[in-house]
């Protein structure tokens, strides 16, 4: 096997293995840290697809400020657990109910995923050419996609403003 | 190099993943982990379909869904706190009242 | 096996060494001359006037018992010290410190002084700098004690706060030098203004060095900003419960995260290997100076400046060192605009 289709296979498996464990974890501290595991695989992945620019900057803003962002919150909450008596007794995958009916909605995508990849012919391969250079995707970014650049501004202070409001306690201030 | 569909069916699978895990966990930060690992899925196919087109535009899109979800992640947290200081609980079965 | 690939694996054993020497050596130094500056003599029993004292130092480090507190978390309290020095070593692998080199002919290619080649490597540096917050962050978590939380979480906040100053300042390098490979930034900065003054971004970029400089202190935790081990608030902070080699880890990485610092500080600002009188195939000498230099200013800091409070840290960071790099980030934008670089 060519070493990049083993590195392919190696990235795939901790990506799926370690999301995977992410929704089976009752411990949320435990969750986060496995799903930075995967974004890490997912970077691998990038790297392979020729674009070095968005696996680092994966690493930088997933894991390094996302991530962060959760690990402190679930710090700062300290609920390490699903805390109801009857989350105690039942791994949360493991319920009846509706949690049962959503595996099944979940199922069903998976299915229907897989049955819209088998139906497409061709196995895709990639071109020889790569668009991987910073200044490529930063021409691209600042001409042809400067308004939805402009509007993501926006976004983040919308967002920002939000998070501070919502955050700060009742009745100071 | 690994044909393109790889990509996508380990896309998919990822995305699968995070799907199930919106629906079955019954915890809000397990939750919105689940929707980070739904969009990463997704930004995996963009760069895979933008490397198959030979253009840049699938990683300029990545930037935004990065963008996106971390301003999702800052309200989401922030709720998520709000939340918590009233009940206690990360259960989002505990907010079935629209007013309190 | 060709020589080349040879001389690179040599390569970076040698840079993995010599990092943690420097570390021994730091810990000398900064002994040494925190004596100078509060007029004692500092370490002098251990070998010719004391420099056998790291080595001592390990060997104490290595006797003592692995303490785990009983309320920890087994594997996090295990993983954060591994992770906080791995991502301290990971980081100077794209750090090049000296021109391209054939060994005095030893070589058919040339060989570059650097572990690995990235052409993003400023941003590598930056991303595994934010991987390192994660082993203090679960060090003050797993230990599940107090004094270790609150430490975890003011150095991570810090972290996390600073590193916005410290990415705007090396975007500001990026734009005078419009390339993100490190060897390219150096070289950029080869020769001389007016046969005097050196190429050196410093002198276009005053602004954004002390930027660098202070977000760098605050980003490795080292006093004034060293607050995550505020002695007499938190005893030792995160690693308040660590003890024998998983507590030196720690030590290390701060020592190796200081040299890392000041080694992209010389590489983003002070010229790199460029320099007077020595040809450029001893530049490493220069590179050596220039880190050694700063290293020496890191140390003088600590022991010359109080420690701030920790809002004053947090204000100084959000109020007055993002803005001004933000301010110093358009400023240059424009005189490049208008200058063409």
């Amino acid at each position: 096997m060519a070493p990049e289709t083993l590195a392919f296979y190696a990235f795939g498996a901790v990506a799926v293995v370690a999301s995977l464990l992410v929704i089976a974890q009752r411990n949320p501290i435990y969750s986060v840290l496995l799903l930075i595991a995967s974004f890490g695989a997912l970077s691998g992945l990038y790297v392979l697809l020729d674009a070095p620019f968005v696996a680092v900057i994966q690493i930088i803003v997933y894991a390094g400020a996302i991530m962060v962002l959760f690990l402190f919150v679930v710090m700062l909450l300290n609920a390490p657990h699903e805390e109801t008596e009857y989350d105690e007794r039942v791994h949360p995958l493991l319920r009846p109910g509706p949690m049962r009916f959503g595996a099944l909605l979940a199922l069903v995508l998976a299915g229907e995923l897989s049955w819209a990849l088998t139906r497409s012919g061709d196995s895709g391969r990639f071109p020889a050419g790569a668009v991987a250079s910073v200044r490529a995707i930063g021409r691209s970014l600042f001409t042809d996609y400067a308004f939805p650049f402009e509007v993501t501004s926006i976004l983040i202070l919308v967002a920002m403003v939000g998070a501070v409001l919502l955050a700060r306690r009742e009745g100071r201030g | 190099m690994v044909p393109l569909n790889y990509y996508l069916v380990l896309s998919a699978m990822l995305f699968a993943i995070g799907t199930a895990g919106v629906f079955v966990r019954r915890n809000l930060i397990t939750i919105l982990l689940s929707i980070e690992i739904m969009l990463n899925a997704v930004n995996l196919t963009f760069v895979a379909f933008g490397r198959a087109l030979g253009s840049a535009d699938g990683q300029i899109i990545v930037f935004f869904v990065m963008t996106v979800a971390a301003a999702e992640a800052a309200v989401g947290l922030a709720i998520v706190i709000g939340l918590f200081r009233h009940r206690e609980s990360l259960n989002p079965d505990s907010w079935t009242a629209l007013k309190w | 096996m060709t020589p080349l690939l040879i001389a690179q694996i040599v390569l970076t054993l040698f840079v993995f060494f010599m990092l943690l020497n420097s570390a021994a050596v730091m810990v000398y130094v900064e002994r040494k001359v925190a004596a100078l500056l509060q007029q004692r003599l500092g370490p002098y029993l251990v070998g010719p006037k004391g420099v056998l004292q790291p080595l001592a130092d390990v060997v104490k480090l290595m006797f003592k018992e692995e303490l785990r507190p009983r309320a920890a978390d087994p594997l996090l309290f295990a993983l954060a010290p591994i992770i906080s020095a791995t991502a301290a070593f990971a980081a100077f692998a794209v750090v090049p410190f000296g021109a391209e080199t054939t060994l005095f002919g030893l070589l058919k290619e040339p060989l570059r002084l650097q572990v690995a080649d990235v052409n993003v490597a400023i941003l590598v540096i930056f991303a595994i700098g934010s991987m390192g917050v994660y082993g203090i962050v679960l060090a003050g978590w797993s230990s599940n004690s107090k004094y270790s939380l609150l430490g975890g979480l003011r150095s991570s906040a810090q972290m996390i706060s600073y590193e916005l100053s410290y990415g705007t300042a090396i975007a500001s390098v990026l734009l005078i030098a419009n390339s993100m490979s490190l060897t390219d930034i150096v070289n950029r900065q080869a020769g001389a203004w007016f046969g005097i003054i050196p190429r050196w971004f410093l002198f276009l970029q005053p602004v954004g060095f002390f930027i660098f400089m202070t977000a760098g202190i605050a980003e490795t935790n080292r006093a004034p900003f060293d607050f995550p081990e505020a002695e007499q608030e938190l005893v030792a902070g995160y690693h308040t419960e660590y003890s024998s080699m998983s507590f030196a880890m720690f030590f290390l990485a701060e020592y190796i995260n200081m040299v890392t610092v000041s080694a992209v500080a010389t590489d983003l600002f002070l010229g790199g290997w460029h320099g007077p009188l020595i040809p450029e195939s001893f530049g490493w000498l220069w590179f050596l100076v220039k880190v050694a230099a700063l290293l020496f200013f890191y140390v003088w800091m600590r022991w010359t400046l109080p420690r701030y409070r920790y809002d004053q840290l947090m204000a100084f960071g959000w109020k007055v060192l993002l803005p001004l790099s933000v301010v110093n980030l358009l400023a240059t934008a424009a005189g490049v605009l208008y200058f063409g670089a």
